[in-house]
């Protein structure tokens, strides 16, 4: 029951939203009812955590062999309350945020809610693609509606982008499907086909493209600085803190377990990627004036080091994505709100254009800091214990002769995310104020509060992951038995 | 039978209305009730009353996959009738004859999608040709629309003469107009038999609007009156590829593996020429011009692939294609500017008319929970589970790419910029309620695909 309630809240109130006449009530009402998502998602986690209201399987659609099975698996409550704690925190964030049409904007935010739920407690491959791509609907339009000045063709690229990843991927499920002992798109039958090499190799690439390009790793990337810049904060919020997580979710879920052979013997190639991507992506955010910019290459090699982790097949590594998905989530969220916060006071996001903030607005300062840190993996931020997890995984990989590599450049990554943050923290918040800055005030209610939960989150979890690591650890197990996790 | 008897009668009546009858919306209204009559009479066929008992000789067989695909050919055109009979109106003087016409039309895509033997595919297809040319040259004082017509006619003759050769060829080869018994025998491809099977693909190709054979498809379509052009970009098409499907299944189901490749290479031309070329028109109508040969693409995966899914997925195709195209024409008609540009702020002058086109394009476009993505999804199936043209459906999986381009760019237009005031629309709460209805049905269908299909094989709901 849990997660079609999950589902159903967030789509049924956003269909709603559409239609209420007042902007104003149109916001209470969403932010009520990411409330009340969240309640839900704790439900679930706490009080109602056994087996049978976690999972519902319903006919749906007979004639092809899909059923509407959803179901939570520790990796979905896990994605699950990070998309319920988001969306209230980015609404709270973005409280004051004026919209022309604002009741279509918050219904689209409910609507793209729904598909993101969709996605995480899917079970079933044709459910899940479906919830993949209406994921992408309302985020194509709030995009297109309410962003920057070159939306409309940003967006668009992004739009096909990930448009053409799916269609590759809906191949694959098709392809796979027919293979299947009992031609059935349910997850338990996708794992029990067995494919010869050359048959997974290909596959593999269907898969690991879709999913690549939602993440994005070099080189499907292209679209996403562009989108990110161009979108409404809100929008971006969810794109980073959220979406980009379908794609490592989806290498969890629907590529590592169901083709094996394939994953392990391109698992170099894919590592490759990512380590390069990694590199890549740490260069350019070093060089960027526009935080907006910034922020989205960091994303970029963050979510480089999440799939390279993935590549390692250990215990450890897995584990570690699993909570940095989490903390990523937190984190990038409370870089984009103080972002947003800097750009709504001064109009500008050029770094070079700020400075001496932290005199005029030290809350702001604190806050941006800690959550700062907690990007590049501090210790007790709840990013190190993740990243730290991550690099043991990849350094103790017995799948690849090249985890030495790995984990060096993976090492030289987090330096280079040290510089660019610093540095953007130096310039935006210390030296001088100039003309533009000097009249700066410090943060709002509503803008505090979402920070300090959030900082709360990154400090709480940065001392006791605990919960979290036994919340994930049979998925971790599960997935490990279907992989290839030793180099023959 | 009950449809073919029928929709003759009925477009006879149509055409003493004109006579005697001088209200136009009393033409319109007996039109309207004598497709609604139909359409009952059809359902009725499809759960074993059949009024007329005639002896055909064996030369039409009613199974329930035709059935089922007159039926949904009728609702589409009721739909159509309801949304744009009064457009219809405002095309000429000879109110009651095109609706005369469109039973005619009816007529013939209940032969084919009965025919048994070679004699009566090639009367349908002329029963459905005839009306068509007229209904093209219909707005009698616009030059466009006399060119197209006779260019319409002049290719269309020609592609019939060629179906003609194949049919002689065929019968010289086999000796036989009856379907089963050209299938019997060896499955040798001689040299007469295979030119005769040629002659048919390419004029069954022309009929569909499949490249290379779709040169007419753009000026026709173009200059035709646009509530025709809608007309014959849906009903009429959906209906030439059942015939198609029901030709080469019927006929040459064994040799499959002889002509697919042909076939896969036709298809192929026609996904690539449609969406590319869409890509670069300016005007709404033209980009669904070549849309609709781009859809004839996707359906023509079906032939390559001819498997059950393949069947099943034709009728769902059409079902999808013809209600998502007759909404969008339904509103392009409204409007006075058939560039993109026409619709730049509709979102924000009539949210229910852009709305509902929204969910149309998206259907178009195949994007999930909508009819459209259930029946590309049981095409790439379908190819998918035939096995032999991979580098088909990836050409495919291209071509639904590049068609989202110029299918966006109409919502982009819609919503994402600014128009100037214009005037309002003219139009009608049933008009704003069918398209409402229209979308709702094509979102069911895309959540629930099995209320159709289910019909393939237990009749009659």
């Amino acid at each position: 029951m849990i997660p079609v309630l999950l589902i159903l809240v967030p789509l049924v109130s956003g269909l709603f939203t559409f239609f209420i006449k007042r902007d104003s009530v149109a916001k209470w009402w969403t932010l009520l009812t990411s409330l009340a998502v969240l309640v839900i998602s704790l439900a679930g986690l706490t009080l109602f955590n056994e087996a049978s209201s976690l999972q519902t399987n319903v006919e749906w659609l007979p004639v092809l062999g899909s059923r509407f099975q959803v179901s939570l698996d520790g990796m979905g409550q896990l994605l699950c309350l990070l998309t319920a704690i988001a969306f209230p925190v980015i609404l709270g964030a973005t409280y004051h945020a004026s919209y022309p049409k604002a009741r279509s904007f918050y219904a689209l935010m409910l609507l793209s809610q729904a598909g993101l739920m969709g996605v995480f407690v899917a079970m079933d491959a044709l459910l899940f693609y479906f919830f993949w791509e209406l994921a992408l609907i309302p985020a194509y339009f709030l995009c297109s509606i309410w962003g920057g000045e070159k939306r409309i063709a940003v967006t668009f690229k992004f739009f096909i982008y990930t448009f053409i990843g799916s269609l590759l991927m809906l191949i694959g499920i098709i392809y796979i499907y027919y293979r299947t002992p009992d031609l059935s798109f349910a997850i338990d039958s996708f794992y029990k086909v067995r494919l010869s090499l050359n048959e997974q190799s290909w596959l593999f690439w269907a898969f690991f493209i879709a999913f690549a390009i939602k993440m994005p790793l070099f080189p499907f990337h292209t679209w996403q600085p562009d989108t990110y810049e161009q979108a409404p904060t809100a929008t971006t919020m969810v794109l980073s803190g959220v979406m980009v997580k379908m794609g490592v979710f989806g290498i969890l879920r629907w590529l590592a377990p169901v083709l094996p052979e394939g994953f392990w013997s391109w698992g170099d190639a894919a590592a490759f990627l990512c380590m390069f991507g990694m590199i890549y992506a740490s260069i350019l955010a070093i060089q960027q004036d526009d935080l907006k910019r910034l922020v989205a290459y960091s994303s970029i090699a963050h979510m480089g080091l999440m799939c390279l982790a993935i590549f390692s097949t250990t215990d450890t590594g897995l584990q570690g994505v699993m909570i940095q998905m989490f903390s990523h989530g937190i984190n990038i969220i409370g870089l984009w709100i103080v972002v947003e916060i800097i750009e709504r006071r001064f109009h500008t996001r050029k770094i070079s254009e700020l400075g001496g903030l932290a005199q005029k607005a030290p809350a702001l300062a604190i806050m941006l800091v800690t959550v700062a840190l907690a990007n590049v993996a501090l210790p007790l931020t709840n990013a190190f214990i993740g990243e730290f997890l991550m690099f043991t995984g990849v350094f103790t990989s017995n799948v690849s002769q090249y985890n030495y590599i790995y984990t060096a450049v993976a090492g030289i990554s987090i330096i280079l995310s040290a510089v660019y943050t610093l540095n953007m923290i130096q310039k935006v918040f210390y030296g001088n104020t100039n003309t533009l800055t000097a009249t700066a005030t410090d943060l709002r209610f509503n803008e505090k509060l979402v920070l300090i939960i959030l900082v709360g989150l990154i400090l709480v979890f940065g001392v006791y992951p605990q919960p979290m690591l036994e919340l994930t650890q049979s998925t971790v197990g599960e997935l490990l038995k279907r992989m290839v996790t030793k180099h023959p | 039978m009950n449809a073919i008897v029928f929709s003759a009668i009925w477009g006879v009546v149509m055409m003493f209305t004109g006579l005697f009858v001088k209200n136009n919306r009393i033409v319109r209204l007996t039109a309207i009730a004598g497709l609604a009559l139909l359409l009952l009479l059809n359902i009725l066929d499809m759960r074993g009353m059949h009024l007329f008992d005639v002896d055909v000789n064996g030369m039409l067989s009613f199974e329930t996959f035709g059935l089922v695909f007159n039926s949904i050919a009728f609702s589409c055109t009721l739909i159509y009738f309801i949304l744009s009979g009064r457009d219809i109106e405002q095309v000429g003087l000879h109110v009651a004859e095109y609706f005369a016409l469109h039973f005619f039309v009816l007529c013939g895509v209940s032969i084919v999608s009965s025919f048994n033997t070679l004699l009566m595919l090639f009367l349908g297809i002329e029963i459905i040709s005839i009306p068509l040319y007229i209904l093209t040259g219909s707005d009698k004082r616009n030059l466009k629309s006399n060119e197209a017509s006779l260019k319409y006619f002049l290719m269309g003759s020609f592609s019939t003469g060629l179906m003609l050769m194949g049919i002689a060829l065929i019968y010289g080869a086999k000796g036989s107009f009856v379907m089963e018994a050209i299938a019997l025998g060896s499955s040798d491809l001689t040299p007469m038999l295979s030119a005769g099977l040629l002659l048919l693909l390419f004029s069954m190709a022309f009929k569909v609007s499949a490249a290379p054979f779709h040169f007419w498809t753009p000026d026709v379509y173009d200059g035709a009156p646009t509530v025709f052009t809608s007309f014959m970009a849906t009903i009429v098409k959906a209906a030439a590829f059942i015939a198609f499907l029901r030709l080469f299944e019927g006929c040459f189901g064994d040799m499959q593996p002889q002509w697919q490749l042909p076939v896969a290479i036709i298809t192929a031309a026609t996904l690539l020429i449609g969406n590319i070329t869409a890509v670069f028109q300016q005007s709404v109508k033209r980009m669904l011009a070549y849309s609709s040969i781009a859809q004839a693409g996707f359906m023509m995966l079906a032939l390559v692939s001819l498997n059950g899914r393949a069947k099943e997925g034709l009728v769902f195709y059409a079902a999808a294609y013809s209600l998502a195209t007759i909404g969008v024409f339904a509103v392009l008609i409204k409007m006075k500017d058939y560039t993109f540009e026409g619709f730049n702020g509709l979102g924000k002058r009539e949210p229910v008319l852009a709305a509902t086109n929204t969910v149309f394009l998206l259907s178009l476009a195949g994007i999930p929970a909508t009819a459209g993505f259930m029946a590309k999804f049981y095409m790439l199936s379908a190819t998918i589970a035939n096995g032999h043209v991979f580098w088909l459906v990836l050409l495919a999986i291209g071509c639904a790419a590049i068609s989202v381009y110029y299918y966006f760019r109409v919502i982009q237009a819609m919503y994402f910029k600014e128009g100037e005031e214009e005037h309002a629309i003219a139009t009608t709460p049933v008009f704003k309620a069918l398209l409402v209805v229209v979308a709702v049905l094509l979102i069911v269908l895309g959540l629930f695909p099995q209320w159709l299909i289910d019909n393939l094989y237990n009749p009659g709901f």
